[in-house]
């Protein structure tokens, strides 16, 4: 009995004294998935699909949910069993969980959008090959709490979906001049007033829905991205500069 | 009797202002030729050109916080836009100039660090996205040749007509724009020999593509381009390589395939003067930025150009490859440089390869 009223006292010491709060835990985790460490963004990863299938804001979407669904699952399955895996095998460990994951989000797709999975085609299987995907299971799921790893896939996927409609709907609009185009395959019939015409009687720019418009848009995207950040730091630093000169001048 | 004379004793070459000028200004007899040839449309979309290459160019400058009279003053931005103004169908609409003009200056030239440091022809940067994005205005907006119309009783436009034309899409009532235009030759080799319809000997007979020696109506315009290049090589502002190298496997390769099919191959002559093919040659393939440094690469990208023309007219799914020749040879130029290195006196010509190996 006494030895467990220390222990528990401990803890009591330890969660007063050294456990963050809930925002300060998970704000980062957010922060890290939709701008920081953005996957497109940051590191660069996941390209392939994020220039192939951002021709339109309905296929980027698409795209981008189901790899967030595959995102999570992975995540929360890797974070379950990351105390039973032993590090030398937890690649393939990994690989397997993701393949099924990705397997199970194609069934799903194929079964209930079946026009999204004629439009989006090998891009679905092709989930499995996105490092994004396998980057986040090895860096984050694997030493972190469950909680922390869906939270942090359902992040660093809606930051990928976040780009990829960003490109989507920037291709779509210089290239057909339409937004939301063929809504219907993926919220049904009914939705067909989704679709926003910008410009009436438009001709189209065939380039920004070609290959060549995908790097030209990602390129542009990520200079704006570049230039907030510079901004940001350059306010900062001004900021800090301020603070040390009202410093100086009180002494 | 020595006459004194102190130093420096070495010439000043051109400034980079002067000789695009040059260059420019020899540019005129063609465009005069093609103005006469395919009406007015060429001299509006040559002004429309330059005017948003400037405005372009300066306002690029301005944001990124270059001095914009001294870069302006290059005169660089001129010279591709008189190049694409010549390239462009003589009815293109303002808009088409405009597009081309924004993918030009801003993307493929001063994106990449302005001029000196773009890997890729401004001007056919533009030429090759418009083509792929409006094929239908790039390919039928070519007005009927002058001595075509004349034969054949067609229309043409006045200078009113045409700017109203590409400014505001109107046509005079009566006209259509179909009755105004008509294929290129090499347009019209083209399909007939794919589709198998017709002989180099029928449409011959047919009057529509041949003129006296080239194309009809773009062969007095390339010959005048030719006299042009010939004058800038005199004046030494180009160097012999690449126009010859790239004229000479171009001939070589339609000897070759027109041997052994008379038919459905026209002669190396029909390929030299039609489409844009002394324009390449002595105007764009030179272009001292994007085309390699040393002499044998210059000869290795001058047969490239001419090779892929060939293949491209032939084989390839537009009718004329001056912008794609051009642009997939932009992107080896580097590597030919790197491996044409001439040898430096004192070395022994395998020097870096036995560097390279230890």
């Amino acid at each position: 009995m006494p030895i467990t009223e220390t222990e528990s006292a401990a803890e009591d010491i330890s969660t007063e004294e050294t456990k963050p709060s809930f925002i300060e835990e998970y704000a980062p985790i957010a922060k890290d998935g939709l701008w920081n460490n953005n996957a497109v963004f940051a590191q660069m990863l996941g390209l392939c699909p994020l220039l192939a299938v951002s021709n339109t804001v309905i296929n980027a979407l698409g795209l981008g949910i189901a790899t967030m669904m595959v995102l999570i699952i992975s995540n929360m399955s890797v974070s379950l069993i990351r105390n039973i895996v032993r590090s030398e095998i937890r690649l393939p460990v990994f690989v397997v969980i993701i393949a099924s994951a990705v397997t199970a989000i194609e069934l799903v797709i194929h079964a209930w959008f079946h026009e999204l999975y004629l439009v989006l085609g090998i891009f679905i299987p092709l989930i499995v090959t996105n490092c994004a995907i396998i980057a986040r299971a090895e860096a984050f799921a694997s030493k972190n709490t469950l909680g922390k790893s869906f939270f942090d896939g359902l992040m660093m996927g809606l930051g990928f979906t976040l780009v990829l409609v960003a490109l989507g709907t920037l291709r779509e609009v210089i290239g057909m001049g339409t937004v939301f185009a063929n809504a219907h395959i993926m919220f049904g019939d009914g939705m067909q007033w989704m679709t926003i015409e910008v410009f009436p009687n438009y001709e189209g720019f065939l380039l920004a829905i070609l290959p060549p418009g995908a790097f030209i848009g990602l390129a542009f995207l990520l200079a704006a991205r570049n230039y907030i950040n510079q901004k940001q730091q350059e306010k900062n630093k001004n900021q800090k500069q301020q603070a040390l000169n009202l410093e100086a001048s009180a002494v | 009797m020595f006459l004194a004379q102190s130093s420096p004793f070495l010439k000043p070459g051109l400034s980079v202002s002067k000789m695009m000028t040059v260059v420019t200004l020899l540019m005129l007899p063609g465009i005069v030729t093609s103005t006469y040839i395919f009406g007015y449309g060429v001299l509006v979309n040559i002004i429309l050109a330059i005017i948003f290459a400037l405005a372009f160019e300066a306002t690029i400058l301005y944001l990124r916080k270059r001095p914009v009279a001294i870069y302006l003053n290059d005169k660089s931005a001129l010279l591709t836009a008189v190049i694409i103004g010549v390239a462009l169908p003589p009815l293109a609409p303002w808009w088409l100039t405009f597009i081309g003009l924004f993918f030009a200056i801003v993307i493929a030239k001063q994106l990449y660090g302005g001029l000196g440091y773009n890997t890729f022809n401004p001007a056919m940067v533009a030429y090759a996205i418009l083509l792929i994005s409006f094929p239908a205005e790039m390919t039928t907006y070519w007005q009927t040749p002058a001595m075509l119309a004349a034969q054949f009783d067609g229309q043409t436009l006045t200078l009113l007509e045409t700017l109203n034309f590409q400014l505001f899409g109107q046509l005079p009532a009566g006209m259509t724009i179909d009755a105004l235009t008509s294929a290129t030759p090499l347009d019209i080799v083209r399909t007939s020999v794919l589709n198998g319809s017709a002989t180099i000997d029928e449409i011959h007979t047919e009057g529509h593509a041949f003129g006296q020696f080239g194309g009809m109506g773009s062969e007095w315009v390339n010959l005048a381009f030719l006299a042009g290049g010939l004058f800038i090589m005199k004046k030494g502002l180009i160097s012999w390589h690449i126009p010859l190298s790239l004229l000479a496997t171009l001939g070589f390769l339609s000897l070759l395939f027109g041997s052994f099919e008379l038919d459905s191959n026209p002669s190396p002559l029909f390929h030299f003067f039609s489409g844009a093919t002394m324009l390449g040659a002595f105007f764009i393939a030179t272009d001292p930025v994007t085309a390699p440094t040393t002499p044998k690469g210059r000869i290795f990208y001058g047969a490239g150009i001419g090779a892929l023309i060939y293949i491209i007219r032939t084989w390839g799914g537009y009718p004329d490859a001056i912008a794609f020749a051009v642009l997939l040879m932009n992107m080896s130029a580097p590597l030919l440089d790197y491996y044409t290195q001439p040898r430096v006196y004192g070395h022994k010509a395998d020097e870096r390869d036995n560097e390279a190996s230890s």
